[in-house]
């Protein structure tokens, strides 16, 4: 059963067209990764999901609602929906624990007490437990994106976007992030990737999305896309980035 | 040195004065300002409009101008009566709103568009968002310049005293004819007020370091 589905999406930028024709179906507990040069559009169709980005044409339906309704409570529907950004975007002026309890607290009405103890759980999840206190200043930039992650997860949420999630990470923070992801992958969270993680697409990744102009050009399980590119345009990138 | 004593309890009684109506100015004046600044935030052409020509209007007119406008000019007006502390408070209130609604306008807009994706991308509403994301962060950026604007409306006051107000000012003039020593008075009016605005700018570079910057 489909938890997403994307239907002749379009996305334009005045007179630019960065997102020509999506059409894609993702699956209940699927982890689907999408790759592609920049300006792909891979990013924005990832926005597109939440409706980060407000969407030209085309529906999208997330979770059972058409999230292109005007009438739609966005609010809602990205309750169910969390993502994690290439720059953390974490409340600098908060602590890691408020970073973590404010979605709770604020948008579903949590208490206090339970969502803290949720958060610490959450934390403990993502293997930063003692850096409750901690200001996101404090941290690293693979801490910063664990303790994101745990900000996501705060929300119960049925769905994962990442947003190239290990770019903005020194090498040697990226295998912690991609473990966290990992975990949740086996935990049989839905996630949407975008990365120029290719390692982890192949090894994570139950399909893979080449996106290229603005369309998807080509989709498979990774074995085949990585072992046996069909279109010249996949080829032509993976032999770049391989 | 006896000028001083005996007519500093009349400078230090219009110094209250000042103080007074600075304090319920600037408060209300704030007030005014972020309401005015989220009217030009807002996705509403109309009410942007309706932001930029209080910001227009006020920054292009003197102060003493719009003194006189809603002291005389309002007063003119049938059902209008206004007394003076109330008239002053009142366009100290409205000039400095204007102004702080550019500093805030400028703060709100400086914090980077992840904070509010990532609040949005957890449900937290809009004015969740503006509320407990933005605000905060936009008014640390925003208190050296808050403060600079509430030393100048401070000083803005000093002209109330031409509508008949008794702040420091006026107590300062009545002083000055009343002994002769306009030399001494004036540099005690001046005095005070320097105190007084320094003591304001170490009160706002405390709260700096209170709201550091993460």
């Amino acid at each position: 059963m489909s938890i997403i589905t994307v239907k002749n999406l379009q996305k334009s930028y005045g007179k630019v067209e960065v997102l020509k024709d999506i059409n894609a179906e993702i699956k209940e507990k699927e982890v689907v990764c999408l790759i592609g040069p920049s300006g792909s559009g891979k990013s924005t169709f990832l926005r597109c999901l939440n409706r980060l980005e407000d969407i030209t044409n085309g529906h999208v339906i997330v979770n059972g609602h058409d999230i292109t309704d005007p009438k739609i409570n966005l609010n809602k529907v990205r309750q169910d929906v969390g993502m994690v950004f290439q720059h953390f975007n974490l409340f600098p002026h908060k602590t890691v624990l408020e970073n973590v309890t404010i979605g709770p607290i604020k948008a579903l009405r949590v208490d206090k007490a339970s969502a803290e103890k949720l958060a610490l759980e959450l934390l403990v999840k993502v293997g930063l437990r003692e850096k409750a206190s901690s200001y996101p200043g404090e941290l690293s930039g693979g801490q910063k994106q664990r303790v994101a992650i745990a900000r996501a997860l705060a929300m119960k949420p049925k769905i994962m976007l990442f947003d190239e999630p290990t770019s903005a990470l020194d090498p040697e923070m990226v295998g912690d992030v991609l473990d966290v992801m990992k975990q949740l992958a086996q935990e049989g969270m839905t996630m949407i990737v975008v990365t120029h993680e290719m390692g982890f697409a192949r090894e994570v990744g139950d399909r893979v999305i080449f996106m290229d102009g603005g369309y998807i050009v080509e989709e498979n399980i990774p074995e085949e896309l990585f072992g046996n590119p069909q279109h010249e345009r996949t080829k032509a990138f993976l032999s770049k980035v391989l | 040195m006896d000028t001083i004593m005996t007519t500093l309890p009349y400078l230090l009684k219009g110094l209250q004065v000042t103080i007074y109506i600075f304090v319920i100015a600037i408060i209300i004046g704030f007030l005014i300002g972020l309401l005015v600044a989220l009217l030009r935030l807002a996705p509403v052409k109309i009410l942007n409009w309706i932001g930029r020509a209080f910001v227009d209007v006020i920054r292009g007119t003197p102060f003493l101008v719009q003194l006189f406008f809603i002291y005389f000019g309002l007063n003119s007006l049938p059902f209008i009566s206004l007394d003076n502390t109330t008239a002053g408070i009142v366009t100290v209130a409205i000039n400095a709103g204007a102004y702080f609604a550019e500093i805030i306008r400028a703060g709100i807009q400086s914090i980077d568009r992840g904070q509010t994706e990532a609040a949005r991308s957890i449900g937290l509403t809009a004015t969740q968002t503006m509320r407990y994301i933005i605000l905060p962060q936009a008014f640390r950026r925003m208190l050296p310049t808050i403060t600079n604007q509430s030393i100048i409306s401070l000083k803005d006051t000093s002209l109330l005293s031409i509508i008949g107000i008794a702040d420091l000012t006026q107590q300062g003039e009545i002083q000055a004819s009343a002994t002769f020593e306009a030399f001494k008075i004036w540099l005690t009016v001046g005095a005070i007020y320097f105190v007084i605005i320094y003591l304001l700018s170490l009160l706002a570079s405390y709260l700096e370091r209170r709201f550091e910057l993460r």
